[in-house]
Formats: C-alpha cells, structure tokens, sequence
C-alpha cells in the first residue's frame, strides 16, 4: 500500500497537445501535479481548462504527448472528478453514492455503509432516501462530491464545481473540498471564481489560448503575476 | 354508414354476450403478445443499449440494420418463422409450429427491431448527459448499458408498449405460424381476418373495435402505472 | 414498493406462459370451404366427443394446404382438387385418398347480369359470354381446388385464357371469402363453393347466376399424411379420424350440417 501510495505521484504531463478536426485547442504542455497540493486552473473561456482536465482525467486521450502517474503504467483507479453540472442517477441519493463503490466491485453492503458515511460528511444523511433528482442543484452537487468522496480518491479534480450555484451553496461546496484536500486528497480545480481560487488553492496554473502561461504559487499570482496574459485577465476579473 | 352503425352494435353485442369463447380469443391475444414483448425485449433492450454506448466494430453497420429492420413485414417474417419451425425446417424437431409460441416467437422476431431502435435512441440521448460521469466512475460498457437502461427505464416502458402495440395488432406473420386454430391459435386478428373473408363484416369490425379498445385502454392503464411509479420514485 | 414490483413480474410472467395444451390432437391441413362454412365447426366436436381426439384445422387453399402436407406440417389432408391430390399420393407424401363428400360449385354474379347468363345451366356456355360481352370476372388465383375447378372450365370452355385475358379477368390470389369481397364491391361474376357462398353474408348485388352443371360437382377426398416421409406424423389418431369420416357415423354428421333448409355437402365415400 505505501509502496503504491508513493508510485501514483507526481502526476507528470509531457508535450500535450490537443488538436480534434485541425483546431488546436491545446498545445505544448508541460505540468507537473505533486501529491498533497491544490492546484487552481485559472484562464479566460476558451482557454481549453476543461480539457486539460478532462486529459489528466482521462476522460479525453491527448493528441500528442504523454500522461504519465509516478511510475505507474496505467490511469489509477483512485481517482475522481467533480462536474459543473452534477450527474444524478434516477434513483435515491444514497445509491447514487454507492453506484460508484459497487461499480467497482464492492459488494452492496459495504457500498452503502461507506456511502451512507461520505453523505454524512457533506451533511446530507438525512436525504439518504430520496430521489436524487428532485434535490435542489446545490444539494445535488453535494451528493456528488460525496459520490467523489466514498471512492476514497487519491486526487480529486473538479470542472467548475460552484458555476451553477447560489453563494450559499457555493460555500458549501468548497468547505468540502477544503475539508478533503485537509484529509489529504490531491486537489485540481478549474474555476472562474476569483474569490475562492484565492481561498482554496496553493498553486495557480494560468492558462490561455491552448498554452500555460505561467505556473505560480497562489499566493505570488494574486500579488504580481509574471505574465502580462495573467496580468491582464486579474485586472478585468477584479473590480 | 349503417355498416358502422352495424359494427358498434356487433361490438356491444359482443361485450355484453360475452362468451368464453370471446374471452378465450381476447387472452390469448394479450399473452401471446405479452411474451412476445418480454421475448423481444431481453435480447432487444440490451442490444440497443449497447449500440449506444459501445463502440466495436460493425456498430454502424449493425445500427443500420436495426432501424431497417423496424420496417420488416410482418408476412416475411411469418413465412421465416414458419419455414425455421416447419417440420422440414431447422427447428421442425421442435414441433412448435401451430401453437401459440410460435405466435410468440414471430411477433417477438417482428417486434425485436423495433424495440433495439428505440432503446438506442432513447440510450443514447442519455448517455449524451452521463458518459462523462460514468466514464469518470470507470463504468465499463456493460454496466453503463444497464445503468442507462434502469435510468431510462419510464422511456422505455413507452417503447415497450409500442412494440405491444406492433405485435398485438399485426396479423400476417400470426396467421402463417398459429394457421388460425380455432381454440388454439386464434387471437383476435386472425379472427377479423376470418370474419372478413366470411364476409361477416359488422362482426370484423366488432372485433376491431374491441382490439382497438383494449389497446388503448391497456395504454391507459400503464400510463396510470407509470406517473404513479414516477411519482414515487422519479 | 420492490415487493410489490416482483409480485407483479411473477404474476406477469405466470399469465404469459402459455397455457399447456393436451396432446392428444392431430393437426388437418383443409381448405377455406370446409373451414368457413361451418362445416368442421359442427363436425370436429362431434368427433372429439366420440374419440377424445382434438382435431386442430389450419384452413388453406387446395395447394397451399397439400404443401403444408408436404413439408410434414399436418397429419391429415381434406381437400378438394383430386388431379393434385393424386400428385400427392404419387409422389409418396399420402397413404390412400378416400372420397368423403361433394358439393358443387356455383357461378355467382351481380343482378343486372350484364353477360345474359342467369337461369342457364350450362356452365361453358356461361363462361363463353362471359369472356365475349368481357364482363368484369374475380378469380381466386390461388392455386386452391375452386381455383383449379376455375382453370378446367375455362379449358373446357374452349377458351385460352393467357389470350384473352384483359382487365375484365381479376386475378386476385386471395381465399375464397375475400375474393367474394372482392366480386361484391366490383360487380363481378365468380366461381364459388356453394358452402362458402352459403355462408357468406356480404353478398350485396350478387347472387347464383348458374348452378346444376354436372361438371361443376366438387369432390373432397381425404389422406393420411405418409408416415414413411414424416415419421412423427400421429397415424393411429390421424388414420382414426380418416376412418371416422368415411364410416357411416360421420357421413350422417355430414349430411346433418345444415345452413337454414340448405344441405351443404353430400357424403359419397365408398370404401
């Protein structure tokens, strides 16, 4: 177990590109993700955030370039992803957690005893029992991190986790993250958010049109960004 | 027009002089389409939802096939039924042909199609929502097959009716395997059939109009099912 | 809820499952004239009560049903078309043919009667104005024995039908009730069963025009299906049934079939 605990990380990116139909979308990225450390994806729209992460993912193979995990030879299971807009399947909130235990493998039982606890953990014990899909998007949305979170990932990666939520719930959200990036889970985030780019991450990627333009403790970035593109686009996000 | 007064009247008679006879072609007609259904739907619900999902070689192919096969006339896939059960035929040793299984089994063949399309299609635009999460999960086609299947499962229930719908009102593929048995293997098509070639005409339509009502009342009823299930469980 | 949900699968499942059917049944390949003029209706449960044996008819043309025979999908053949009932028996796949019964056949066709042929009895004749004032004329073109019986007359008639044939001569390749349909709604002459015509109940316009001709008698005959071809074929139970109505009993069965004063078929076996 500790001998895979330290083969997973980093998570190292090689010349990715991504180029579907002649349009590049990303190119010549290099990246490097250190187990333990939070790192925030900041960029304008269409900056190609969503897929890098969809790539490190594994959701979407890269044009060229490699992904690679430690020395792992294989995409690890023990990872998740967080949606912008949370998938909820038609049936109770409780196996909506379980689903991704027991797609697994685990056996039913446990997969509920464990589910049952991460909904806990986001406060939602309560409504273990009710159609998924007549919560309210914020509540959803904590389900799935809970879903997220029964997997017992080693790294976490959320697309915009609060985009489509009220403040309220917003915080919510982030509150667990924080909370599993406290226990340990390797934290990537796309975020449009300013404000809790600022709260939550440790490391700043900055990315636009398909390139990194710089890769910069957090704290740095919010005082003095090295590049003018990361310049520019603080000055228009903040007021 | 009085031959339709003539036929409302023939199909009250009927209801109301209700005979085990009547009774005896009426469900006979609902289980041989009923198994024919649940038949079709083993074997067509999981190939749509796989066509959706899995991507394998002859996908395309296979999809292409499968909506043109919604199409097939129910005669030829009587005659193919008839021929595969026929006692000179491939399946001759079983000797199903002229029993209601038969019937079963031609109505599931003319059904089949037409269910696997219509779970794809419903499939699929599901899957449009959820292949990122449950790839996500790590779902392997299989499951994501099922999952999808179990989460569209109010569509599907439409497309099931519509494949009972098919089956319960073709009569061409059920008169060359059940041969029209009196007692046996004739359901309420064949009947009409029977009594229009009788000439009986008022009668025919009686019947028609009996099909058509229970075909919309069994609707009716699932729809009750469904909203009320829906409901409950969303 | 998932109680209630697996009551209703198993309840489901146990009124779809067919119903087991006894086995004591022979399977007869017959034609549309014996079936739709009630006559096996009357017959086959006198038969079951003196038996126990279910007889279960699949109604076809002559043709259809002798290939149905063929193929060893009856046990027991009852048709009407004696030059393709001999072919049967000569190419092995019958026992013995026995004469059963007759009933004749008639020309039907409408009121107005435009071919000037109603209250004649002579049926060449008939077919012969037919052709020359070409006067709408339905055919069964099936291959069934009626449609067969069609084919001599006109051979009879001296006429060629490949030459004369124009849109006055509908080939309809249906049974013998759709294509009485069919005469109906066009007006049409047509050679028909007497059984049939007697119980067919859309005539609108049409009525018999000529009947009485001694060459338009329509002979049944009855076989066993070759065991030696299709071995699983019932012979004790099919023999049985073949026995029975070629025997005194069953031919007084068939006599006894009445459509209100009108007998329909005259038993004529002589073992």
């Amino acid at each position: 177990m500790t001998a895979m605990k330290t083969a997973m990380f980093p998570l190292q990116l090689s010349g990715i590109g991504f180029a579907p139909s002649g349009t590049t979308i990303l190119q010549d990225i290099n990246l490097t993700i250190a187990e333990g450390s939070c790192t925030v994806i900041l960029g304008p729209n269409g900056a190609g955030k969503s897929v890098l992460m969809r790539i490190m993912h594994g959701l979407l193979a890269p044009g060229s370039g490699r992904v690679e995990w430690g020395s792992l030879e294989e995409r690890p299971l023990s990872q998740a992803m967080l949606f912008q807009r949370p998938v909820m399947l038609r049936r109770s909130v409780l196996s909506n957690v379980a689903y991704g235990l027991h797609v697994q493998g685990i056996p039913i039982p446990e997969a509920k005893r464990r589910a049952l606890a991460a909904l806990e953990s986001v406060g939602l014990q309560h409504l273990a029992d009710r159609p998924a899909r007549v919560l309210s998007g914020g509540e959803q949305q904590r389900v799935a991190l809970a879903r997220a979170a029964a997997l017992q990932p080693r790294i976490l990666f959320l697309d915009e986790p609060t985009a489509s939520l009220d403040p309220g719930a917003a915080r919510a959200i982030e509150s667990g993250i924080a909370a599993l990036h406290a226990a340990g889970i390797t934290i990537v985030m796309v975020t449009h958010h300013l404000g809790q780019a600022r709260r939550l991450a440790r490391d700043i990627v900055f990315l636009a049109a398909g390139r990194i333009q710089e890769c910069t403790p957090a704290h740095d970035f919010f005082r003095q960004p090295q590049s003018q593109a990361a310049a520019d686009f603080l000055k228009e996000e903040l007021p | 027009m009085d031959t339709f007064t003539a036929s409302l009247d023939a199909a009250l008679a009927l209801l109301l002089h209700a005979d085990a006879h009547l009774y005896g072609i009426v469900s006979l007609s609902l289980r041989v389409s009923c198994l024919a259904v649940l038949l079709a739907a083993l074997f067509a619900l999981p190939l749509g939802a796989l066509l959706a999902v899995a991507q394998f070689p002859g996908r395309r192919t296979l999809t292409v096939l499968v909506n043109g096969f919604m199409g097939l006339p129910a005669v030829v896939v009587g005659l193919i039924v008839y021929l595969s059960l026929s006692r000179a035929g491939p399946l001759g040793e079983l000797g199903l042909l002229f029993t209601p299984s038969a019937m079963s089994l031609a109505q599931a063949v003319l059904v089949a199609p037409l269910l696997a399309a219509l779970t794809r299609q419903i499939v699929e635009d599901a899957w449009f929502e959820y292949a990122d999460q449950l790839h996500s999960l790590g779902v392997s086609p299989r499951q994501a097959a099922l999952t999808l299947l179990w989460d569209t499962r109010w569509s599907l229930s439409t497309v099931l009716l519509a494949g009972f719908g098919r089956a319960i009102s073709e009569v061409g593929a059920v008169m060359i395997v059940g041969g029209n048995i009196d007692g046996v293997t004739r359901v309420m098509t064949t009947a009409i059939a029977l009594e229009t070639s009788k000439g009986d005409l008022p009668l025919a339509m009686g019947l028609g109009i009996i099909l058509v009502a229970l075909v919309l009342l069994l609707n009716a009823l699932a729809q009750a099912i469904r909203s009320w299930a829906a409901r409950s469980a969303q | 809820m998932n109680l209630i949900r697996r009551l209703l699968c198993v309840a489901l499942l146990a009124s779809v499952l067919p119903a087991q059917a006894a086995d004591n049944f022979i399977t007869v390949a017959s034609t549309t004239s014996t079936e739709q003029s009630g006559l096996f209706g009357f017959l086959l449960p006198i038969f079951k009560k003196e038996t126990g044996i279910e007889v279960r008819v699949v109604a076809l043309g002559t043709g259809q049903a002798l290939d149905m025979a063929r193929r060893g999908d009856a046990d027991v053949v009852f048709v009407h078309d004696q030059a393709a009932e001999e072919k049967f028996l000569a190419e092995g796949y019958g026992v013995k043919r026995y004469e059963v019964m007759y009933n004749d056949f008639i020309l039907i066709g409408p009121k107005e009667d435009p071919a000037k042929v109603a209250g004649g009895k002579d049926i060449t004749a008939a077919l012969k104005k037919i052709e020359e004032s070409k006067s709408a004329f339905v055919s069964r073109g099936d291959r069934s024995g009626t449609h067969a019986a069609e084919l001599r007359l006109w051979k009879l008639a001296g006429i060629d039908l490949d030459k004369v044939k124009g849109p006055w001569y509908k080939d309809t390749g249906s049974g013998m009730g759709p294509a009485l349909n069919s005469a109906a709604a066009m007006n049409a002459y047509i050679l028909a069963d007497r059984g049939t015509w007697l119980s067919f109940k859309n005539r609108q316009n049409l009525a018999i025009v000529v009947e009485g001709d001694k060459r338009l008698f329509n002979q049944y005959g009855v076989m066993l299906v070759n065991p030696a071809k299709h071995p699983h074929v019932k012979k004790e139970a099919g023999q049985k049934f073949v026995d029975w109505v070629i025997s005194p009993a069953g031919q007084r069965a068939i006599a006894a079939y009445k459509i209100g004063d009108d007998q329909l078929f005259f038993p004529n076996a002589h073992k």
